[in-house]
């Protein structure tokens, strides 16, 4: 049953996918088992009404009977009537035991089943039209409002479970309430008769049928008949609580007839069938095209075959039960002359103080137990989420990580090459003024040439060929002042090629001489001491000299190498 | 209230969205106004905000689409919302693009054609200013989307009939231009058309999405 009517409660908001069935389980369990075991009362009566089974062994029976014929159904698929099962299964143990049936209540039962889906129905079309007229006018988002549904199944599903315990555990443990133990729970803060432990038994029964077997008759309900929205899976599972509500409750009933009004009859309703009615109430607001008839049509059939099917299995159940089992499956009427005819049971009883047992420290002591269990699986839990958290943020980390590392050997790479192509730019300006130092010596060395020309000419005592080597002299010397050019033009250059290094000289050795300084870059260029003589206008000894003064300056130690200090500088 | 706190971020940064294509078709056509008037500065200020503008668009949907699957948020029409979204985004994708092929093609126009193409990006806009309360409306009162389409659907036409007749100008009317000019000038006002033809694109998705919300 738990199976069976679980779906017709949460089928429709599992089946938008507004709630997980999951929650959907746990929200109709607990409720269940609340509304049975607080309003469960009324409905089990008039079941008892209809059959009142006298031994245990009948009520085991078409208990069975009952539950197994929902079991077949369900297992097809098909969303049926436990209500109908069990009406079908006691009718079946009436006909075995040569019991008249109450005419009265069977058709006060049946009138439901009618009257049931047809109130679900008008209750449906009525809140459908209602929350249309409300959403059109309150134009709220289409986002919020998805959540405001979510949470809206939520409620009126814990709504809905509360009621289905409430009407429909009679039809679970009905035929039990005679053989209810003859106990009082003493839990210290309340108590629970005998009838009430059954009407428990009853719903945690249920429950359990939830969470085990629900999953595959959700889809049925959800996308069966017809294609469900959000709104409208409020709108049936509201009308089909509400029905069951009404069906179930004395004060309801109370409050009616003390004011002059007919009695609500508390029968249980089948949750399955006003379901039906309600999907079918939005349809015919919204257009009947949108109604399966196909599969409407197979509902109808298990509606029909479900009594039959369950009253043929208890009649032909206890005439197993009693013949091969030997076992009473009911009381024998018992006739005395002149009197109405009675069952042997229904002498009246002894009236047995029930038995007291006091389960407060039971209680407390499981609760304690539970307490602490539930403090150790939220601490383990809490530890885990939190290792899972650090685990995160570790690999965040490291993917980090990986990229920096990425990115700086990505720099790393990009320097290199830049630093290779400064280095071969650096390369071929030292060329360039190697090459033009070159042609500076060159030029000195044509120079020192001419010096001796010049004291031949002194020497020559021709006149005539000594004016001749005057003109040469002079094209000669012509020639020499591009040199002095090229010598501005080379310091210009070393100056623009290395301002840096001249900048950090100055900084770092505020003494040296301007000569001092460039002959530090000369020495950084490479150029050797024969090369650097022409170049700042000295002998190769002062070249020496100046490299002697140097070391000094910049206070390098003996077994230094100066050239690889200034390099490094 | 906290519990509501994810829908309503939702909802803001949906209306960010919706801002950002609406801004970017006022943008769009002041862009290509100032291009075919001369305002060059002004122009390349258009192209920068209309760059932004669908920068920002992008992050916004690519926000809302996380945070829907993230929070599990409208199982059922959180797909037809992502193509609504997709959609609309295209819209502000065509106008920058176009924005930028004046910017890097430099066609050129002349002048006579001026005040027909300024009608013609007149037209497309008005398709997207039309579309933009009607994506508004489908999110509170769907059942009013459909009443507000048809202006869609009115400027999308006339946008498509002012593109042939200035084809039909820059072909037969001028005789000046050079081939390749006269395509160049075909290939603009292409682009320009196509501005309406994605806001009617979206116009059919949020009606047939509007017929499904329908309650």
């Amino acid at each position: 049953m738990g199976a069976n009517d679980a779906a017709n409660i949460f089928g429709t908001a599992v089946g938008s996918k507004m709630v997980s069935f999951a929650r959907a389980a746990i929200i109709a369990s607990i409720f269940v088992i609340i509304g049975a075991a607080i309003q469960g009362g009324g409905t089990t009566e008039t079941l008892g009404s209809l059959g009142l089974i006298d031994e245990l062994a009948g009520s085991f029976t078409v208990a069975l009977a009952a539950g197994f014929t929902v079991f077949v159904m369900t297992k097809y698929g098909l969303p049926v009537s436990t209500t109908q099962a069990i009406v079908g299964a006691i009718i079946g143990w009436n006909l075995f035991a040569g019991r008249e049936t109450d005419a009265a209540v069977l058709s006060k039962i049946v009138t439901t089943w009618i009257s049931g889906p047809l109130l679900g129905a008008a209750f449906s079309a009525l809140l459908f039209l209602l929350m249309r007229y409300v959403l059109r006018k309150m134009k709220i988002h289409m986002i919020l409002l998805d959540s405001y549904i979510r949470w809206g199944l939520i409620a009126v599903g814990a709504f809905g479970a509360y009621s289905l315990g409430a009407n429909n555990v009679a039809n679970v443990i009905g035929v039990f309430v005679g053989h209810a133990p003859n106990i009082i729970l003493d839990f210290g803060i309340f108590e629970l008769g005998g009838t009430e432990i059954l009407f428990l038994a009853g719903g945690v029964s249920i429950a359990l049928g939830i969470l085990t077997y629900s999953r595959k008759i959700i889809q049925t309900i959800g996308k069966g008949i017809m294609d469900i929205s959000s709104e409208a899976a409020i709108v049936v599972v509201l009308a089909q609580s509400l029905v069951l509500f009404i069906f179930s409750s004395t004060t309801l009933s109370n409050v009616l007839i003390s004011i002059g009004l007919p009695p609500i009859p508390l029968v249980p309703v089948s949750s399955s069938q006003v379901v039906v009615g309600a999907i079918i109430g939005i349809g015919l607001v919204k257009g009947i095209q949108e109604v399966r008839i196909k599969m409407l049509a197979e509902i109808l059939v298990g509606w029909i075959l479900t009594p039959i099917f369950a009253g043929l299995l208890s009649f032909f159940g206890l005439f197993f039960v009693q013949n091969v089992f030997n076992q009473e499956v009911f009381t024998p009427l018992v006739q005395s002359p002149g009197k109405e005819i009675t069952s042997e049971g229904s002498k009246i009883a002894e009236v047995i103080d029930p038995q007291h047992v006091n389960l407060v420290w039971w209680v407390a002591g499981i609760g304690f137990i539970l307490l602490m269990v539930l403090a150790i699986w939220l601490i383990i839990r809490q530890n885990k989420l939190k290792l899972i958290a650090q685990n995160e943020l570790l690999e965040q980390q490291n993917e980090h990580y990986v990229t920096q590392k990425a990115l700086m050997e990505s720099d790393l790479k990009t320097m290199r090459l830049e630093n290779v192509s400064m280095a071969k730019r650096l390369e071929f300006r030292r060329k360039e003024l190697m090459n033009m130092a070159l042609n500076i010596v060159e030029q000195k060395n044509y120079l020192e040439e001419l010096a001796e020309q010049l004291k031949d000419i002194q020497k020559t005592e021709d006149k005539k060929e000594k004016n001749k080597k005057i003109d040469h002299l002079l094209k000669n010397m012509k020639l020499k002042m591009s040199f002095d050019d090229k010598v501005e033009n080379f310091n210009l250059e070393i100056e623009k090629l290395h301002k840096g290094f001249s900048r950090k000289l100055e900084e770092e050795y505020p003494k040296l001489t301007e000569t001092e300084k460039r002959f530090a870059t000369f020495l950084r260029l490479g150029f050797s001491s024969k090369e650097i003589a022409p170049l700042l206008n000295v002998s190769i000894k002062s070249v020496e000299t100046y490299r002697y003064r140097l070391r000094k300056k910049l206070n390098i130690s003996k077994g230094e190498n100066l050239i690889r200090f200034i390099q490094n500088l | 209230m906290a519990i509501f706190s994810k829908s309503n971020k939702v909802i803001e940064l949906l209306e960010k969205f919706i801002d950002s294509i609406d801004q970017g078709s006022i943008v769009f056509k002041k862009g290509v106004d100032n291009y075919l008037y001369g305002n060059i500065q002004a122009f390349e200020n258009n192209i920068l905000t209309l760059s932004k503008l669908e920068s920002d668009a992008d992050l916004l949907g690519k926000d809302i689409e996380n945070r829907l699957y993230k929070h599990s948020l409208m199982p059922q029409l959180r797909g037809d919302m992502l193509r609504l979204l997709e959609e609309l985004d295209d819209i502000i994708d065509i106008m920058k693009t176009n924005l930028y092929q004046f910017e890097v093609e430099v066609p050129n126009i002349p002048g006579e054609l001026n005040q027909d193409l300024s009608k013609l990006t007149e037209m497309s806009v008005a398709t997207v200013e039309a579309l933009i309360p009607a994506a508004r409306a489908f999110f509170r009162s769907p059942e009013t989307v459909k009443d507000q389409l048809h202006r869609v659907y009115f400027y999308e036409t006339e946008a498509d009939k002012l593109a042939a007749a200035i084809k039909r100008k820059v072909f037969r009317e001028m005789p000046d231009l050079k081939l390749s000019e006269k395509f160049h000038l075909r290939y603009f006002t292409l682009h320009i058309e196509q501005v309406s033809d994605a806001s009617k694109k979206a116009a059919d998705l949020l009606s047939v999405m509007a017929i499904k919300r329908a309650f």
